[in-house]
């Protein structure tokens, strides 16, 4: 299934026939994606279809079975170890947990990637960091250890941090998970400027279905491995495809099963207390 | 018969498994090792290094010294005890700074350095890597065997052969603390004897050669450890047990290996 986009559209990820697999169990079989210059793309999917392992394929952090992932023309997983460092200092990731180094406290981890990969003075980079840490509203938090955080507080250093040395791409893993109402929209708020400000391309990785349609400019839906579809907030949610519907309208039964896969459930049960009588 | 035949197979087959993973495991580590040592001097690295001396050597060196003194007294006193039964009492000197350097600093020092330091190296990297820091370090371009490993990998090369000197030292003073002050061997013959008998380079030399292979063997098990464990807490716990078993059981067969070679005549 290739993806067909208008010709004045750059794409900056091409994601062509990946396949990946941990152990016996196939995690991706065929996935095609094109993620274009400047835009919102958000995947979607249930729990535990790789939507994580997705971005580190992406990151260059677990290599593919089969296919290449292409970002800005580069083969990912074709590049040394220092050209895919370099090609990563083009990226910031938003983690689930935050991330933040333990050891230093919030203005230093901010400063981190500009110490490690820039030469700009101490003055420089302490406004540098100010400016970042005011996007995200916690200048007044800078001298916090990451212990002292809450979560939501945690994910924004970790946002500022991300963006930091201002990157190209920044790819976003569950950002909306475990989040109270106000850091949620505190979040979408900030990735959806952040996005048209420094002129960013977002992957945004996530269940969450209102928050996503809110700020996606385009969509893929992946299950059981595959791309299942794609298109524009408004395009999927008027799709027919049961699979896309109950996913969309978040209907607990449908084609993706509320039940992991086990054995008759009445046998299970009656083979239980059998066991027992005879013990 | 052929359920039996079935079996043995099986395990014969699982055998096989275990001895790939174990190969598997030592080539990682190989690679590892190589990866993460050429990691130092970088422009920033002599900080983070000094950092990890501190931490693994600075802080570790009440535990060790304070051992060196208690070993050095009690070899003064268990040495005492025999050599006066042959009027020998005046060659305290000698056995007590002979067992030191070759044998017992180089090993005690190296088997508490597994345990204090060695231990903390491998939780705290496995800490760092169950709360994806490392990954997230990967994603911002930095490599952790550069900024992470390398750091505490050369910071371990040279503070346990430091350790081993003041160890060596204190035991020959506790030795000196229990024989001539308080068993009353002359002072003259404690010092006279140390001095004609111990070889800079076959005692001391050896000795040191030992401390340097256990430094490299002990820390390069424990940051193996920390960065190669499972990330959950079970993972962390097994892998800090393994750093301690197998690196005192790697000091211990190793010192065997180079005591054959350098005083066995092998």
């Amino acid at each position: 299934m290739k993806v067909n986009q208008p010709m004045t559209d750059v794409p900056f990820i091409e994601i062509e026939d990946l396949y990946f697999s941990r152990g016996d169990l196939d995690i991706f079989r065929g996935i095609n994606m094109t993620i274009l210059r400047g835009k919102v793309t958000a995947i979607m999917g249930p729990s535990g279809t790789g939507k994580t392992t997705l971005l580190k394929l992406i990151g260059g952090q677990l290599t593919p079975d089969q296919g290449r992932i292409l970002i800005d023309g580069q083969d990912v997983h074709r590049l040394s170890r220092k050209a895919l460092f370099a090609l990563r200092k083009r990226m910031g990731m938003l983690f689930q947990s935050g991330a933040l180094f333990s050891d230093l406290d919030v203005f230093e981890n901010v400063a981190f990637p500009l110490r490690v990969h820039t030469d700009l003075p101490d003055a420089m980079i302490r406004d540098l960091v100010l400016l970042k840490l005011q996007a995200v509203g916690l200048r007044g938090a800078r001298q916090l250890t990451p212990a002292e955080l809450s979560g939501g507080m945690a994910r924004r250093v970790a946002l500022a941090r991300a963006v930091a040395l201002d990157p190209e791409l920044i790819l976003y893993d569950e950002p909306f998970v475990g989040q109270d109402p106000i850091s949620m929209g505190v979040l979408v708020q900030l990735i959806k400027r952040l996005n048209q400000a420094l002129a960013l391309t977002s992957v945004v990785v996530s269940h969450d279905i209102k928050e996503t349609l809110s700020i996606a400019d385009y969509l893929y839906l992946i299950a059981d491995g595959q791309v299942v579809a794609h298109g524009t907030p408004k395009t999927l949610d008027t799709n027919q495809d049961p699979r896309v519907s109950q996913f969309i309208h978040g209907e607990p039964d449908g084609p993706v099963p509320f039940h992991y896969p086990a054995e008759s459930f009445y046998r299970d049960i009656l083979g239980q207390a059998s066991v027992t009588r005879a013990g | 018969m052929q359920s039996k035949l079935k079996q043995g197979t099986a395990h014969i087959a699982r055998l096989g498994r275990k001895g790939c993973d174990a190969m598997e495991a030592l080539g990682r580590a190989g690679v590892f090792l190589a990866q993460s040592a050429v990691g130092i001097p970088s422009r920033e690295g002599w900080g983070l290094w000094l950092k990890q001396v501190h931490f693994v050597g600075v802080l570790s060196l009440a535990i060790v010294l304070v051992s060196g003194l208690f070993i050095g007294m009690v070899l003064a006193l268990q040495g005492y005890t025999i050599l006066v039964d042959f009027g020998a009492e005046q060659a305290l000197g000698q056995m007590v700074a002979l067992s030191l350097l070759r044998e017992l600093a180089p090993v005690v020092a190296a088997l508490l350095f597994a345990g204090r330091a060695g231990s903390a190296l491998t939780a705290e990297i496995g800490l760092m890597k169950a709360t994806e820091q490392l990954t997230s370090m990967e994603m911002i371009g930095v490599d952790p065997l550069r900024r992470v490993v390398a750091p505490r990998l050369w910071a371990g090369f040279v503070a346990l052969p430091i350790l081993t000197v003041g160890f060596s030292v204190v035991g020959i003073w506790g030795g000196y603390l229990v024989g001539v002050e308080w068993l009353g061997v002359f002072e003259g013959s404690y010092w006279g004897n140390m001095q004609a008998s111990v070889s800079f380079i076959n005692d001391i030399g050896n000795g040191m050669i030992k401390s340097m292979v256990f430094a490299v063997v002990v820390t390069w098990i424990a940051v193996f450890q920390g960065y190669d464990l499972i990330p959950t807490s079970e993972g962390i716990s097994r892998a800090t047990t393994r750093t301690v078993v197998y690196s005192s059981l790697a000091v211990l067969g190793l010192d065997f290996v180079l005591t054959a070679v350098m005083f066995g005549g092998l």
